[in-house]
C-alpha cells in the first residue's frame, strides 16, 4: 500500500512536531530533514493548520507546533485530510460494478479497505513515536534504504 | 517451568491476582464500562481463571485505595498451525475515569511478565476491528498485526 505524497509529508511533519513538543519547527527544517519539497510541504502544513492539527507561530523563531494531543491524534485523522481511506462505496456510473464479478471484487477490496481503516484509526502519533524509538525494523533488509539526513537525528 | 510472578505497586496502583472478594467490584466495573451487568459471566470467569490460580492462567486486577480500577485476563494457549504456545489476552478493562494514568499499561506489562515466566515468547489477542479504543491501547503497547488472518463464515 502506498500513501499519496501529501499524506506522507503530513505524517512526517506531524511526527517531527510531536517528537519536538517544546520547540517550533519551520517547514524548511522539516523538508530538509526528509529531503522533500519545501514548497509542497508548505501547502501540506497550511492544510494541517486549517484542520487544527498544527498551529503556526509568526515572527523571529516562528515555526509550527502540534496543536493537539499526540496520544489522541491517529494516522487516520491526518491521512483523511489528503485522501479518502476505507470503502468508498460503488460509483453509480460504473455498470460493471453491478455484475456478479464486480460485486465479488468490491467485496474483497472492501475487506482490504476495512483493515486499512482499522489500522489507521488505531495507531496514534504517540504510538508511532514509540515505534520509531523501538526500531523493530533494524537489521531487516526489507526496510533498507539509502542513508539520508532524516535518520541521522536532530 | 514456571516461576512465581512478582506483583508490584507503582503510583499507588497495586497489580495482584484477583481474589474472591474482588468479584462484586469486577462486576460493577464491567457494568460501568459496558453498560451490562454480567454477574454469571464474571462468576464463571473467576471460577475458571481466578479462584484456582491454576497456571498458566492469569486473572489480575489493578487496585487503588481498596477499589478495583481495572483487570486483565489471559492464559497460555497451545497454538495451532505449527506455532509454539503463546500468551493470549482476552479481557482488559480500566475504569473510564482512571484511564490515561498508566493502569492498563501496568496490567499489560505484568501479564506479559507472567507469560514470559511461563515460557512463551509471543503475546496475542483478537478483537473487533471497530473497537478502536482497545485496539489503540494494544497498539500503544507495541502490538502489531501478527502472521494470522481471522476468517469466518455463516453456518446456514
Amino acid at each position: 500500500m502506498k500513501l499519496q505524497k501529501a499524506s506522507s509529508f503530513a505524517l512526517y511533519a506531524v511526527l517531527e512536531l510531536a517528537r519536538n513538543p517544546t520547540s517550533q519547527l519551520s517547514g524548511t527544517e522539516i523538508a530538509d530533514k526528509y529531503g522533500i519539497s519545501a514548497h509542497h510541504l508548505a501547502k501540506v502544513l497550511r492544510d494541517l493548520g486549517r484542520a487544527g492539527i498544527v498551529e503556526a507561530a509568526r515572527g523571529v523563531g516562528g515555526g509550527y507546533r502540534l496543536a493537539v494531543n499526540a496520544k489522541r491524534l491517529t494516522l487516520f485523522d491526518v491521512i483523511q485530510i489528503f485522501e479518502p481511506i476505507g470503502p468508498q462505496g460503488a460509483a453509480t456510473d460504473d455498470p460493471e460494478l453491478a455484475t456478479d464479478a464486480g460485486c465479488a471484487l468490491r467485496m474483497v477490496l472492501d475487506e482490504l479497505d476495512d483493515h486499512a481503516l482499522a489500522t489507521f484509526r488505531s495507531i496514534t502519533i504517540s504510538t508511532m513515536l514509540k515505534l520509531m524509538a523501538r526500531r523493530p525494523w533494524a537489521g531487516s533488509s526489507r526496510f533498507a534504504k539509502p542513508s539520508r539526513q532524516a535518520e541521522s537525528g536532530r | 517451568m514456571t516461576t512465581p510472578i512478582t506483583f508490584g505497586k507503582v503510583g499507588g496502583i497495586r497489580i495482584r491476582p484477583a481474589v474472591n472478594s474482588d468479584l462484586l467490584g469486577l462486576i460493577a466495573l464491567d457494568e460501568e464500562v459496558t453498560g451490562l451487568a454480567k454477574r454469571k459471566y464474571w462468576k464463571e470467569t473467576f471460577a475458571r481463571y481466578g479462584a484456582r490460580r491454576r497456571l498458566p492462567r492469569f486473572f489480575l486486577v489493578a487496585e487503588h485505595r481498596g477499589r478495583v480500577e481495572g483487570c486483565i485476563i489471559g492464559e497460555v494457549r497451545a497454538w495451532e498451525f505449527g506455532e509454539p504456545p503463546c500468551g493470549w489476552i482476552f479481557t482488559v478493562q480500566v475504569r473510564p475515569k482512571t484511564r490515561l494514568k498508566g493502569i492498563g499499561t501496568q496490567l499489560f506489562e505484568t501479564l506479559c511478565d507472567a507469560f514470559r515466566r511461563a515460557g512463551v515468547a509471543k503475546v496475542r489477542t483478537m478483537m473487533a476491528r471497530d473497537n478502536q479504543l482497545v485496539l489503540s491501547f494494544f497498539r500503544s503497547q507495541g502490538m502489531m498485526a501478527g502472521p494470522f488472518i481471522e476468517l469466518e463464515a455463516a453456518l446456514d
